[in-house]
C-alpha cells in the first residue's frame, strides 16, 4: 500500500507526499504519538495530497508517517445495527471508553460473537444476481435478508447454503459459482462506499403511498409518501426538532434512521433516553428497536460531520434492499453543507454564493436522489422516506442551502417565526408550505381507496379557506373590525376553526400528539361541517365570541381520547352550537 | 526562558500585525511557543514554514526575536486552589495571589461521548418569573441572553448566578470593560460567595485576540470541578460577540475568505465546541454538571447577524430583555425567549398545570399586542382588547420583570388569579382538566 508523510498542517487539513498511487476520496491513517487520525483524501496535486482528518490534529508534526487503505469511506452493513448509537465514522460509541471521546480510537460497528438464527431461503443450484436474498436472521422482530454481494457482478450459481441454524456474521452461510467458474463466500456482513449510491433495484417509480406520521398538517395538509423526499427549513427556536422527533416516533415505517448532522448533543441523549421508553403506536414494541442514531454533533469533528449523512443513506438503502420500509431523517443539512464550505475554504477554492462551494446544488440533488420507492429486482417494494430540516442564515430562505434544497425535495414545511411566536405550534406556515404529492394522480387513487374520494377535494377547499382567512385579516388590519362587512369576520374565523383545530398540534400532549388517520378523517369532516354551515351575526363582537366558544369546544374535543365519553360529549355540544 | 532541551530560534522571516512567520522543524501543530516572551499558538505548517498567531499583537517584535517553541498546547494547572481565585486569559493570577498548583491540562481538550451524558431534569430556579414560569433553566444547559450593549444584562446574570444553588460560578469575561469587572467582583463580594467564584478576565484593556483563550479556560476550570468532583457549575460568558470579533480578526490576517457578516467559515463549529461543553452527566459518572449562560449582544437588535444566527442554532434557546413602557421596567420578552429544555422540568418538576398556563398567558399577551397595533392605528377597542391590555400589564408587572423574586408554584398562582380576574373560561382555552382545580 502507498505510503506518505506530512508536510503541511492548517486546522483539519493536512497536506502528504505520497511514494505511490493514491485514490481521490482514499482513506489513510496518520500517525502522531501513538494516536491514529483517520483521515480522507479530498485533493491530489502530482505527489502533494490533500487529506481532511477526522480528528483533532492538535500536535500534529511535519514528517508523521501515513498509510493508505486502498478503499474509499466505507461502511460495514449487517445484523445488529438496530437500536446503537453509531458516530459519523459508524463508530458503536457504546463501545467507546471513558467519558470524553478519545482521539484516534475507532470501534466495530458490528457485534462478531452474536449468534443470529439464519434461515436460507435460496437452494442449491438457484440462480442469483448481487443483492438476491439467499436467507434470513431476525432483529428485534424485523426479518433481515442475507443477500449476495452487492458488488457481485453478473448471474452466479448458489453453489452451497446451510442449514437453518445458528451463525456469527463471519461465518461462510453460502457459496457461489460466478460464471467464469470463480467462487465467492457469502457471509452475513456487505461493505459499501458511502459516497456511491445503491443502485440495485429494477426500477423507481413515482411514490404514491401515504406515509402517515400522526402530524395533522403533514398527513392532512400536505401529505408525504413513502419514499417521498420532504425539507423542514425554519429559523432557531420554531421547532425543527420537536417536528422531527415528532415524525420519527410515529411515522409508520419498518427502520427509523436519525443522522444528527452537527446538532446539540442534547438533542441525541433526548432520543436515545426516551425512545427505548416509548411505544412505536403502529407495531405496540418499543420504538430504540427500529431506530438507528447517527450522532455526530456539533462539537465533534467538522469533517466527520459530512460523512455522517451519507454513512445514515447508506444504512438506509441497506435495509431498502431487504424489502423494508425505511425513514431517514437528516438535522440539519445546512451543518453538512457548511461542513462542505470549511474544507472547501481551507482549499483555497474559489467561493460560491455565501462561500459554499459551487458544486452545493449538485450534492444535495444527488443526495436527495438517493431516496426513492423502489421495485426491487425480485419484484418486492422497499422505500427510503427523507426528511432533512435546513437551518438558513438568519431565517431567511433565499440562501444557497434552501434554495438548491428547494429545487429536489416535493415536500416543503416552511417553519415561520411569527407562528412560533404565537405558539401555533407546529409553526409550519399553512400557506406557503406545499407537498407536491397531492398533484400526483397516483397519490389520488391511493387515498380514493384508502379514505374515500372525497378526501382531496375537501383539503384543498380547506387550503383555499386558509389563503382567503389571510387576505381578510390583512383588510381588517388596514380598515378595522368595523370597516368591513360582518361576513368577512365569518370567513375569518372560520380560518381560525382549520388554523386551531386541524393545523395546531400540541406535541407535548399525550392524547394530541399523534393523530391517527380515522381521527384526521372525523376532523376534517368536522372541521368542513363547520366551514360550510351558513352563519349569520348582527354584530362582529358576537362572530368573535360565537367562534371563540367553538374553538375552545373543539380543542377539548383534540384533548379527549378518541370515541371516548368525553369525546362525544364535546362533539354533541359542537353540534348543538352549529345547529343553534 | 529556554531549558536545556528546546531549541532557540532567532530569524523571523514575516510579520503581519497578528502573526509571525519563520522556518523551524519539529513543530506540533497548536503548539505554543513564546516570541521575546510574548506568547503565541501554531496555526499554520507547511513544510519548514511556521505561521504564529500572537495574542498580545506583534508591535515591538524584531525579525531577530527570540522564539521558544514550548511543545505543549495552551493549558492551565487546575486543583481546588482555583475557587477564589481571578485570572487573566493565560491562567495567570491577577489577584495579587499565589500561581496555581496542579495537575496541568490542555484547554479546548475532547467531547463528551453522548451517550455517556445523561438527558437534563433539573430545574435551576432563579426566582425571576420570565425565566422560570417562562423559559424555566435546566442544569446542563446553554443559553445566551441576547441583548444590546446597553441592557441590564451583567446584572441580571450577576443575579441568576447568585440565586441559582450552584458549587462553583465560573466568569469568562470577554472584552469586559473595567467597570463591568468591579460590578461582578463587588457584587459577588458583598454576596459573600467569593469562594465559590473563578474568573477568567480579558477587559477591554488587553489585548484583543487573548480573549480567544477565555472560553476554552473557564470550561476547562469547569470540566475538573464537574468531573473530578462531581460538581454542579455554572459558567458565565460575556460576551460572546466579543470572541467571534476576534475570530474574525485573526481569520482575517490569515487571508481567509470570510463569509457572512466577515466572520470565519468555521464560525458555526468555533462556537459549538464552547457551548457543546455544557452537560449533566449521570450518577454513575458522579453527577456534576455543567450549565452555560452566555451573552451575545447585538447591533440594533439584529438577530440575522453571522454571530447571534449561528448561537441561536447552538443553544438550547435565548433569552431577550426589553423595556416594556407600560410598566417602566425591564422584562424578559415572552415572545423571543425561548428555554428549549423547559418541557424537560415543566409540569415533572413543577405543578402539572405548568405548561399550558405558559402558553395561554402568553397568547393572551400576544392578544394583547395585536389590540395595542389596533390602538396605535386608530381603531375602536372591543370589550376583549381592553381586556387583554389591562391584563398585558398587571402580568408585565407581576411576573416578567426582572425585580420579581418568586418559586414556580406562587407564579402559577398569580397566573391563575390574573386569568379569572380578566377573562372568561372558554377565552383561555386551557384543558378542562386544570380548569376544574384551579378556576376558582
Amino acid at each position: 500500500m502507498t505510503k506518505g508523510t506530512v508536510s503541511g498542517v492548517i486546522a483539519n487539513m493536512v497536506t502528504l507526499k505520497v511514494d505511490g498511487p493514491v485514490k481521490q476520496g482514499e482513506i489513510c491513517y496518520i500517525e502522531t504519538g501513538g494516536d491514529r487520525l483517520m483521515s480522507e483524501v479530498i485533493k491530489v496535486v502530482g505527489s502533494d495530497v490533500y487529506v481532511q482528518v477526522f480528528e483533532s490534529t492538535r500536535g500534529l508534526k511535519v514528517g508523521a508517517p501515513a498509510d493508505f487503505t486502498g478503499h474509499m469511506l466505507e461502511v460495514q452493513l449487517g445484523p445488529g445495527m438496530l437500536s446503537k448509537n453509531f458516530d459519523g465514522l459508524q463508530n458503536d460509541l457504546d463501545k467507546m471508553e471513558g467519558v470524553f471521546l478519545k482521539r484516534g480510537q475507532y470501534t466495530e460497528p458490528l457485534d462478531a460473537e452474536r449468534e443470529w438464527d439464519f434461515v436460507p431461503l435460496a437452494k442449491v443450484g438457484d440462480e442469483v444476481e448481487g443483492s438476491a436474498w439467499l436467507g434470513e436472521v431476525e432483529e428485534n422482530s424485523q426479518k433481515l435478508k442475507i443477500m449476495a454481494p452487492f458488488q457481485l457482478e453478473g448471474k452466479a450459481k448458489v453453489k452451497s447454503i446451510v442449514k437453518a441454524g445458528k451463525y456469527k456474521i463471519h461465518d461462510v452461510v453460502a457459496v457461489l459459482t460466478k460464471e467464469d467458474g470463480t467462487e465467492v463466500k457469502v457471509d452475513m456482513v456487505q461493505h459499501w462506499p458511502v459516497k456511491f449510491a445503491m443502485t440495485n433495484y429494477k426500477e423507481k417509480p413515482r411514490p404514491f403511498k401515504l406515509l402517515e406520521t400522526g402530524v395533522r398538517t403533514i398527513d392532512t395538509f400536505n401529505p408525504i409518501v413513502e419514499g417521498g423526499t420532504g425539507f423542514i427549513p425554519g429559523p432557531f427556536g420554531t421547532g425543527k426538532t420537536v417536528l422531527q422527533h415528532a415524525i420519527s416516533k410515529q411515522a409508520e415505517a419498518d427502520i427509523v434512521i436519525i443522522a444528527a448532522c452537527g446538532e446539540r448533543a442534547n438533542e441525541v441523549v433526548e432520543i436515545f433516553t426516551e425512545f427505548p421508553e416509548l411505544d412505536d403506536p403502529h407495531t405496540g414494541r418499543k420504538l430504540m428497536e427500529r431506530t438507528i442514531i447517527i450522532a455526530n454533533t456539533s462539537n465533534m469533528p467538522v469533517a466527520a460531520r459530512e460523512a455522517s449523512v451519507y454513512t445514515a443513506m447508506t444504512m438506509a438503502e441497506y435495509y431498502r434492499s431487504m424489502g423494508l420500509r425505511v425513514l431517514l431523517m437528516a438535522d440539519s443539512t445546512s451543518r453538512w453543507a457548511q461542513a462542505l464550505r470549511e474544507m472547501s475554504n481551507r482549499m483555497e477554492e474559489l467561493p460560491g454564493p455565501d462561500a459554499f462551494p459551487m458544486d452545493l446544488g449538485a450534492l444535495i440533488s444527488n443526495f436527495y436522489g438517493r431516496a426513492g420507492y423502489v421495485y426491487l429486482n425480485n419484484g418486492e417494494i422497499g422505500s427510503i422516506t427523507f426528511i432533512g430540516t435546513v437551518s438558513p442564515a438568519g431565517g431567511n430562505l433565499k440562501e444557497p442551502v434552501t434554495e438548491n434544497t428547494k429545487k429536489v425535495a416535493r415536500c416543503f414545511y416552511g417553519l415561520e417565526q411569527d407562528r412560533a411566536d404565537k405558539k401555533r405550534y407546529p409553526a409550519v406556515n399553512p400557506i406557503d408550505s406545499y407537498s407536491k404529492y397531492l398533484e400526483y394522480p397516483e397519490f389520488a387513487e391511493y387515498i380514493s381507496k384508502k379514505i374515500n374520494d372525497k378526501w382531496i377535494p375537501k383539503v384543498l377547499a380547506l387550503k383555499t379557506r386558509m389563503q382567503r382567512g389571510k387576505e381578510i385579516a390583512e383588510q381588517i388590519n388596514i380598515l378595522g373590525d368595523d370597516g368591513v362587512p360582518v361576513d368577512y369576520h365569518v370567513v375569518f374565523w372560520k380560518s381560525e376553526i382549520i388554523d386551531f383545530v386541524v393545523l395546531q398540534q400540541d406535541a407535548f400532549d399525550e392524547v394530541d400528539a399523534v393523530t391517527s388517520l380515522e381521527r384526521q378523517e372525523a376532523i376534517l369532516d368536522l372541521v368542513t361541517e363547520i366551514c360550510e354551515t351558513d352563519f349569520q351575526f348582527d354584530h362582529f363582537e358576537d362572530c368573535v365570541d360565537f367562534f371563540r366558544k367553538l374553538i375552545n369546544l373543539c380543542k377539548q374535543m383534540n384533548y379527549s381520547e378518541f370515541r371516548s365519553e368525553q369525546y362525544n360529549d364535546f362533539v354533541s355540544q359542537i353540534k348543538a352550537m352549529l345547529a343553534a | 526562558m529556554a531549558t536545556a532541551f528546546q531549541k532557540v530560534y532567532t530569524k523571523i522571516g514575516q510579520i503581519t500585525k497578528a502573526t509571525v512567520s519563520l522556518k523551524a522543524k519539529g513543530v506540533g501543530y497548536d503548539e505554543l511557543a513564546t516570541i521575546n516572551g510574548k506568547l503565541a499558538q501554531v496555526v499554520k505548517i507547511a513544510g519548514d514554514d511556521v505561521t504564529l498567531q500572537v495574542f498580545e499583537g506583534t508591535g515591538g517584535i524584531p525579525t531577530n526575536a527570540e522564539v521558544v517553541f514550548l511543545g505543549k498546547a495552551p493549558s492551565l494547572k487546575v486543583s481546588e486552589q482555583l475557587a477564589g481565585r481571578f485570572f487573566n486569559a493565560y491562567g495567570h493570577p491577577i489577584d495579587g495571589g499565589p500561581e496555581i498548583e496542579g495537575k496541568e491540562v490542555e484547554i479546548g481538550g475532547p467531547s463528551v461521548n453522548p451517550v455517556r451524558r445523561k438527558q437534563p431534569s433539573e430545574l435551576i430556579a432563579t426566582g425571576i418569573a420570565g425565566i422560570d414560569l417562562n423559559n424555566t433553566l435546566v442544569s446542563g444547559q446553554k443559553i445566551p441572553f441576547f441583548a444590546d450593549p446597553d441592557q441590564p444584562f451583567n446584572e441580571v446574570m450577576a443575579l441568576v448566578a447568585l440565586r441559582a444553588k450552584v458549587d462553583k460560578i465560573i466568569l469568562g469575561g470577554m472584552g469586559m470593560t473595567n467597570d463591568d469587572y468591579y460590578f461582578f467582583k463587588n457584587t459577588f463580594s458583598n454576596a459573600g460567595a467569593l469562594d465559590r467564584i473563578i474568573a477568567f478576565m480579558n477587559t477591554t484593556e488587553d489585548p484583543a485576540v487573548e480573549r480567544l483563550l477565555v472560553p476554552d479556560m473557564a470550561l476547562t476550570a469547569a470540566e475538573y470541578f464537574a468531573v473530578e468532583k462531581h460538581e454542579t457549575v455554572l459558567v458565565l460568558l460575556t460576551d460572546m460577540t466579543s470572541y467571534a470579533d476576534s475570530l474574525s480578526i485573526v481569520s482575517n490576517r490569515m487571508d481567509q475568505i470570510p463569509s457572512k457578516d466577515s466572520m470565519p467559515g468555521s464560525l458555526y463549529s468555533d462556537l459549538a465546541k464552547i457551548y457543546e461543553k455544557a452537560v449533566q452527566f449521570p450518577e454513575s459518572a458522579g453527577g456534576g454538571s455543567i450549565t452555560i449562560i452566555a451573552v451575545t449582544t447585538l447591533s440594533g437588535g439584529d438577530i440575522t447577524h453571522a454571530v447571534p444566527d449561528n448561537t441561536g442554532y447552538i443553544t438550547e434557546g435565548q433569552l431577550y430583555l426589553r423595556r416594556d413602557s407600560d410598566i417602566g421596567k425591564v422584562i424578559v420578552d415572552p415572545f423571543r425567549s425561548l428555554s428549549r429544555l423547559k418541557q424537560l422540568v415543566a409540569g415533572k418538576k413543577t405543578r402539572k398545570d405548568h405548561s399550558q398556563v405558559m402558553n395561554a398567558a402568553i397568547r393572551l399577551y400576544s392578544d394583547a399586542a395585536n389590540a395595542k397595533t389596533k390602538l396605535e392605528n386608530g381603531f375602536d377597542l372591543t370589550d376583549y382588547d381592553n381586556r387583554c391590555l389591562d391584563f398585558a400589564k398587571e402580568y408585565a408587572n407581576k411576573l416578567l420583570a426582572i425585580d420579581v423574586n418568586l418559586d414556580t408554584t406562587e407564579m402559577l398562582d398569580v397566573t391563575w388569579s390574573l386569568f379569572k380576574k380578566y377573562f372568561k373560561l372558554e377565552e383561555v382555552n386551557i384543558k378542562r382538566e386544570f380548569t376544574d382545580i384551579y378556576w376558582k
